[in-house]
């Protein structure tokens, strides 16, 4: 238990130092910053209380709103996919009832976990893109900035799990 | 009331979500107005501290360019002295009355640690702040041109709202004539940004500079900010003017800080000729 708080507590800290110092001054092709900070949500063990999971993923958020002066939109879109995951997950897996306690995101087959990473990210793209520009005139730049970088924010979060989490 | 209890355990993390939500939908609204001074910022002496280690890090890597920067200064500084040193010796006048000159702006230097240009509102963060005598709404320039104007202070550390941000609102000028206009951003590129309000009697050219105008009391009047790069004119009025900045706002390092000190006597002046 006190393994699994650990793990966690230092993945938050991790995440948020790689997202603020590194990737949010990389600028790929000029513009792209992948926001990989979100692994947290995903990787985060599934309990039936989920009320500290909530609150954690809005300082996820928050704390990254801090370093990056964006107000609330990161912890926003942080808190949304957080309470979406559940049911994205069930929808994905064609399952109500499944093991929470057992579940290891390593043992589903890779195309169903791609599926389940994939609409985590665009969720939380579109919200933070929106929530950054706030204007229905500028749509196409919105659609088009959440479609290039969730595809680099994916590429990299499967990645990043594929190294650093151990399938059992 | 035990219906009341029951819904509020039945619906427990959907309200705790609801709740938090709007929270983070509050600093998202104060973040989108200029005029509220904002909780969410990164002049806090951790977000700050974090960024001045890191920085300093990367400003080792930046040197040569620095030095080449400040070599080309003072070689621009030695050349106005000398051209003023000339015009006294020329003149030869003397300065009796040393009441009758007056400094108008104090400048201070900083070093941006956090800087972005990527986002539609960028806002940077500076390593100075109160203890340094920073308030907000100075503005903020290196030598090439405007950068900014400050936002929130904490003890040691400042936020400058960048000029590629939706609440930026320059006042701007042709050097060629007197015509005033606003310079705002479009979000599109950061080296380009677009003068409005020009009326139709100013006559433009391609590579006209632009300077700041001086009619708000944060800039003086003449800073250099880019040149026009291209501009339509329909309708006998300008549409789009786009502005190509002397600066390149991806790489800053030291900037100045202008301290207005005639700010609050020039406002008070405006604000009783408001109220008549």
């Amino acid at each position: 238990m006190t393994n699994l708080v650990l793990n966690n507590s230092v993945r938050f800290l991790g995440l948020v130092l790689l997202q603020v110092l590194i990737l949010n001054n990389l600028n790929l092709f000029g513009f792209i910053n992948p926001m990989v900070y979100i692994i947290w949500v995903i990787l985060f063990p599934i309990r039936k209380n989920q009320s500290t999971f909530l609150i954690l993923s809005f300082l996820l958020g928050l704390t990254v709103d801090f370093f990056s002066n964006s107000g609330g939109i990161n912890a926003g879109a942080t808190l949304l996919i957080a309470y979406l995951r559940l049911p994205i997950l069930r929808a994905v897996l064609k399952k109500y009832d499944f093991d929470f306690l057992l579940f290891n995101l390593r043992t589903i087959s890779f195309g169903k976990a791609f599926l389940f990473i994939s609409i985590l990210t665009l969720i939380h793209h579109v919200t933070v893109f929106s929530l950054e520009y706030f204007s229905i005139n500028s749509y196409q730049t919105i659609i088009s900035n959440t479609i290039l970088t969730s595809i680099f924010t994916i590429i990299l979060s499967i990645l990043g799990i594929i190294l650093f989490t151990k399938k059992k | 009331m035990q219906q009341l209890i029951y819904f509020i355990r039945k619906f427990r993390y959907f309200l705790l979500f609801i709740l938090l939500e709007v929270v983070a939908f509050f600093f998202t609204i104060q973040h989108h107005s200029y005029h509220k001074s904002k909780f969410v910022n990164s002049a806090n002496s951790i977000t700050g501290g974090i960024y001045n280690t890191t920085n300093s890090i990367n400003e080792f890597f930046q040197l040569k360019k620095d030095n080449r920067q400040l070599i080309e200064e003072i070689t621009n500084l030695k050349n106005t002295v000398i051209i003023n040193n000339l015009s006294i010796e020329k003149d030869s006048f003397n300065i009796n009355k040393s009441e009758k000159f007056r400094q108008k702006y104090q400048y201070t230097f900083a070093k941006i640690i956090n800087n972005n240009y990527t986002k539609r509102n960028n806002v940077l963060t500076i390593d100075k702040g109160i203890k340094q005598g920073i308030t907000s709404d100075l503005g903020v320039i290196n030598s090439k041109g405007i950068i900014g104007v400050t936002k929130n202070t904490s003890n040691n550390y400042t936020t400058v709202l960048s000029i590629l941000n939706n609440n930026s609102k320059i006042n701007a000028r042709l050097k060629s004539s007197n015509h005033f206009g606003t310079l705002i951003w479009n979000g599109n590129d950061f080296n380009i940004l677009q003068l409005i309000d020009i009326p139709r009697q100013a006559k433009l050219k391609v590579g006209d500079t632009i300077i700041t105008g001086g009619k708000s009391a944060i800039f003086p009047e003449g800073i250099n900010i880019g040149t026009i790069k291209d501009f339509s004119f329909e309708n006998n009025q300008y549409k789009t003017i786009n502005i190509e900045l002397f600066n390149d706002m991806s790489n800053l390092g030291y900037v100045q800080i202008i301290k207005n000190l005639e700010r609050t006597e020039q406002l008070l002046l405006e604000k009783e000729n408001t109220n008549d």
